[in-house]
């Protein structure tokens, strides 16, 4: 049965329920053999057929495979190789990616916002050779990746919502950071609360009780998922966005929010029992760290104390990791400034209204120009209505520049928002500011001018 | 305008924390702007989940997930919504919205649960899920939008709807929402008063008793836009 197609998705932590219920939403369809490795299948069932006698054969296979599809993705300059040769590697064995996470120490990162950002900011408090998918391939593909790509023992993985409880189930992770939980492309994920109710299933299935779970006290969606465990540490970070979080997770009645607190008659309310809080000061357990983190705004810096409470679970002291998370400038591009012809451009990154919401926080208290790209291809989710979730008033004060393929929904939302807009229909025709420019766009915008641009 | 008659425009949006899962809260706002551009001076107010009804020219419903609509129902059901529609207020309902308007919607774990029962209209699950962009013949204007719902909702004898479906599937795959004296309903969630500048503009020609002068702005060059894309001569 070494080719039997429901080997495929039991080995890899998919079994065949999942695969169904995953697909269903269409967030996360499950990789078909025949789609791993596009029209190659039945030459490579064969051969994989003639040498699936020794499970390790089978392993060294799949690793060798991975690096090579992914050094000639690179090196056709196709990809940037983190996804291709994965794909090929489960295919060849489904287990991979479980036998890649054996004997390492593992922590996955999930939420809605901050997963790329908070990866990078354990690994680099973690300090030393660390595995992790920076490049923000946050599914199993990308996972095996990132293990194929580092033997290190330390390992930081971050993971897709809906695919969170397929990767625990084959990495077993030592600790699991939940962020936080908010409307995202709507029009191809589940809806917020069902995913909530996923996670939750997820945590309070008997195998996962060892493992410890690293959560945002402040998210209700979040704190109605881990209370699933009885391992949790609680971290009392700021979280500007409860719009998602009006009604009560779990028994859907009115919750009450007050300052930094939120509670339901139902008796769910905010844990009491809080393992790490952030005021001026970061606190973790019995010990006290100033957090004056390079990259900007406050979202990051509650991200930082997360990263910091899972570290403290590994025993790296307080202190050390967060002066080293201090230093980072920078995550896959974002944050950094840009260059583009004549013009200079911080790039930065919202996919979704509370990812939005935590940026123009942090653009509308400069006076730079602001450019605003938004597009509505299938990996930002088809349906723009989300942008009158967004709080764009804030911009009252900048003329925004409006682009991408969307730009006329979003010039009628400023419109509306009485912002000052520009609807820019040719690039080159955009002005050079003296000052950096604020660039804020959705998924698929910020890759296009990610190639677009270079490293100052 | 049926308020207070103090000039004020009073603009409603009804738990938008409940119903507002797809921008559903922008058409009050473009409601409001549209009326503050010519001259109507206009408050646009948000009920939360524990403020008491208030008094209002136009309510408007969003769309939003089942518990959430489960709620909603429940709080206008204890309040003096159903008698403001029976006195002729006005209403624009979108989604879940125009599901609980009816008298009954499918929610998770209740194939029939209660609605307002305000319109002769009844909501059954569908078998698949509607998703996409959306398009409707109203009177000969197009209205376009986005769907996202599993509901078949079926009008009573005396109801008309809104409008016939161009792409998309609306209440049934043929017609779109419902239309009765003061009410509009469609599936067109979130932003559908945005994408629709002359829709926008007769539900508030209607709620102020006049004709308008015509609004340019940002809002049409994004009609023409949809209209390219979802007419049914640029689908053919
Ligand atoms: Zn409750």
């Amino acid at each position: 049965m070494a080719n039997g197609s429901s080997r495929v998705l039991r080995g890899a932590g998919f079994t065949s329920s999942k695969h169904r219920e995953s697909a269903a939403d269409g967030t996360c369809r499950v990789l078909q053999r025949s789609e791993l490795i596009g029209g190659g299948k039945r030459t490579l069932a064969v051969s994989v057929k003639s040498v699936s006698k020794g499970h390790s054969f089978r392993e060294d296979l799949a690793v060798m495979a991975v690096r090579g599809v992914n050094w000639m993705s690179r090196a056709t300059g196709r990809g940037a190789g983190t996804v291709a040769g994965g794909r090929v590697g489960l295919w060849i064995d489904p287990d991979l990616l479980a036998k890649l996470a054996r004997g390492r120490t593992i922590v996955l990162v999930s939420g809605t916002n901050g997963k790329t950002t908070t990866t990078a900011l354990c690994a680099a408090g973690w300090g030393g050779d660390v595995a992790t998918n920076v490049t923000g391939s946050n599914m199993p593909p990308g996972h095996v990746a990132a293990l194929v790509g580092s033997t290190s023992e330390r390992v930081v993985l971050e993971a897709d919502e809906a695919w969170l409880a397929n990767v625990v189930r084959a990495t077993s992770p030592r600790v699991v950071v939940l962020l936080n939980l908010s409307r995202d492309q709507l029009d191809r994920a589940s809806e917020v609360r069902q995913m909530a109710e996923r996670w939750h299933q997820c945590l309070a299935a008997p195998e996962n009780a060892q493992l410890v779970v690293v959560a945002n006290a402040n998210d209700p969606l979040v704190a109605y998922a881990a209370t699933a465990s009885s391992n949790v540490r609680w971290c009392d970070v700021a979280t500007s966005w409860m719009a998602d979080a009006r009604s009560c997770p779990r028994c859907t009645l009115p919750l009450e929010h007050s300052d930094n607190d939120w509670h339901c008659s139902c008796g769910f309310a905010k844990p009491s029992t809080l393992a790490a809080t952030l005021d001026g000061v970061l606190h973790v357990g019995s010990e006290q760290a100033e957090l004056d983190l390079s990259i900007p705004g406050d979202f990051n810096r509650g991200n930082a104390a997360l990263a910091a409470t899972a570290l403290a679970e590994l025993g790296v002291g307080l202190g050390g990791a967060v002066a080293r998370m201090n230093t980072l400038s920078g995550v896959a591009g974002r944050f950094t400034l840009r260059r583009w012809g004549r013009h200079t451009l911080r790039l930065l990154l919202a996919k979704n209204p509370a990812g939005f919401d935590a940026l123009l926080s942090t653009v509308d208290q400069g006076d730079s120009d602001v450019w605003v790209a938004i597009n509505a291809q299938i990996a930002d989710g088809r349906d723009p209505s989300w942008l009158y979730d967004v709080a764009f008033e804030r911009l009252r004060g900048h003329r925004v520049w409006c682009l991408g393929e969307r730009r006329l929904d979003l010039a009628t939302r400023l419109d509306y928002a009485d912002v000052d807009y520009e609807i820019v229909d040719d690039v080159t025709s955009l002005p050079v500011s003296a000052a950096p420019v604020e660039m804020l766009a959705n998924y698929t915008a910020f890759s296009e001018w990610m190639a677009r641009t270079t490293a100052c | 305008m049926d308020g207070e008659d103090d000039g004020v425009l009073r603009v409603v949006v009804l738990f938008p924390e409940l119903l507002g899962t797809y921008g559903d809260a922008g058409n009050g706002l473009v409601l409001a702007q549209r009326a503050r551009r010519r001259g109507t001076e206009c408050e646009l107010v948000s009920v939360g989940l524990h403020d008491p009804l208030p008094d209002a020219d136009i309510y408007l419903l969003g769309g939003g997930e089942d518990g959430p609509q489960r709620l909603a129902c429940d709080l206008l059901a204890r309040s003096s919504f159903a008698e403001r529609i029976g006195d002729g207020v006005h209403v624009v309902a979108v989604c879940a919205g125009l599901q609980l308007l009816g008298h009954s919607f499918c929610v998770e774990g209740d194939d029939e649960y209660a609605g307002l029962g305000v319109v002769d209209v009844v909501t059954r699950r569908g078998t698949t899920r509607s998703v996409g962009e959306m398009a409707v013949d109203v009177d000969g204007r197009l209205l376009v939008g986005f769907e996202n719902h599993g509901g078949r909702t079926t009008l009573g004898a005396g109801v008309p709807p809104l409008g016939k479906m161009v792409h998309g599937r609306g209440n049934d795959g043929a017609v779109d929402g419902f239309r009765t004296g003061s009410i509009w309903a469609t599936y067109a969630h979130g932003p559908v008063l945005a994408m629709n500048p002359w829709f926008c503009d007769e539900v508030l020609s209607s709620v102020l008793g006049r004709t308008l002068e015509p609004l340019h702005g940002a809002a049409d060059l994004l009609y023409a836009q949809r209209c390219a894309v979802l007419s049914p001569r640029s689908r053919a």
